[in-house]
């Protein structure tokens, strides 16, 4: 888990109209300047806003993402309760304060 | 010259990025209460707006997050979130680097403050400013509360901080107005996005308008979290304005629920400053 590097990608990613243009043409290449996991340098390839909010991603920054990912308002809502679903409770950050399930 | 102005008020994204999507009704109501505050505000003739916001990871982040910081810049630029998204064409907005240098040395003889001089606001101002000075034209200073990211500062440090923001207004010739803006409870940008604890924003408010210290200060972030969600650490921004006017009642202007923003929409003016 690092999940300090993983929102920083996206704290990074939300401020530099540079980076996102340099995220899209080379995911890989950014990504390598970031300590990520596994797990989560899979989760922001593949743009799955579900695992990156159970991995712990501040909705603050994750809803940035999702937008540039394409996801409208209701599918970043979704997708996050489909990845409560699919992977369990959300592990870390300030979520994990409750069960993570909130009033689904 | 005294404080000439103080108010609260809602900044959700989804107030402007998501704007009609919510019953016009309540849509049209909470922007009538706004433009009743925008006039009030334009007629206390206010020289700067201060903006008390709780900013999200626009400009401060894990690696240096402050507790408080004050801008001090002769300008300021945003919206930093996506056009479209937040319905906010981007502008640069004037600021007033003196004033700031001058609000900030009075500050920090009670309290310690970071300061910044490159800002970029998001929706935490942004949505404000939309609605109080559309024009953008009016000079602003951010004042940022970390309500983010735990550890968070103590309440009764917030209210302390609204008392020392209070003496650098008044310790400064211009003409000096100031909103707090935040959520009340809200989980924002969660899975629980649009759920609203009427109940629990409603007794926020009763104890905001009568500026109840004590009962301002008695909720512990467990409590909030659990009955207000993350979005509810932003009472920090309300709580700074009732320290900045302690003793002084306010009325609410508007308060409403309008789920698809996310937030109980409301309108709080402090009174006695129209006068």
């Amino acid at each position: 888990m690092s999940l300090y590097y993983l929102q920083k990608l996206f704290y990074e990613l939300n401020r530099s109209e540079t980076l996102q243009v340099e995220f899209r043409a080379n995911q890989e290449q950014v990504l390598d300047a970031f300590e990520l996991t596994g797990e989560e340098r899979e989760a922001v390839l593949q743009g799955n806003i579900g695992l990156l909010y159970v991995l712990g991603v501040n909705g603050q920054l994750l809803m940035h993402y999702a937008a540039f990912c394409g996801l409208a308002w209701p599918d970043y809502i979704q997708a996050m309760r489909d990845g409560i679903t699919k992977y369990g409770q959300v592990r870390a950050g300030l979520y994990a304060m409750t069960d993570g399930k909130g009033a689904i | 010259m005294p404080l000439v102005f103080a108010g609260v008020t809602s900044h959700a994204p989804g107030i402007t990025g998501r704007a009609d999507q919510a019953d016009p009704e309540l849509k049209h109501g909470f922007r009538d209460a706004l433009g009743h505050m925008r006039e009030a505000l334009e007629a206390s003739k206010p020289d700067v707006l201060v903006v008390v916001a709780a900013e999200h990871f626009a400009n401060f982040f894990f690696n240096n997050m402050p507790a408080y910081s004050m801008g001090m810049a002769d300008f300021y630029d945003g919206p930093i979130e996506d056009e479209n998204w937040l319905g906010i064409q981007r502008v640069r907005i004037p600021g007033n680097a003196d004033l700031s240098d001058r609000m900030i040395r009075s500050i920090m003889n009670y309290t310690d403050l970071g300061y910044a001089q490159e800002w970029k606001f998001d929706h935490g101002i942004m949505v404000p400013l939309h609605f109080l000075t559309p024009d953008f034209k009016l000079p602003v200073i951010p004042v940022n509360i970390n309500c983010q990211c735990p550890p968070l500062t103590p309440l009764h440090r917030t209210y302390e901080f609204g008392r020392a923001l209070r003496k650098a207004c008044d310790s400064v010739p211009e003409r000096v107005a100031i909103v707090g803006t935040g959520g009340i409870s809200h989980w924002p940008a969660t899975p629980d996005s649009g759920k609203v604890n009427v109940q629990w924003d409603k007794d926020f408010l009763e104890r905001w308008k009568n500026n109840d210290r004590e009962a301002l200060l008695s909720y512990s972030d467990g409590e909030t979290y659990r009955d207000a969600g993350q979005g509810g650490f932003e009472i920090r921004t309300f709580i700074a304005i009732s320290g900045a006017t302690e003793g002084v009642t306010g009325d609410v202007w508007y308060y409403e629920p309008i789920p698809i923003y996310a937030v109980g929409c409301t309108v709080g003016v402090v009174n006695g400053f129209d006068e």
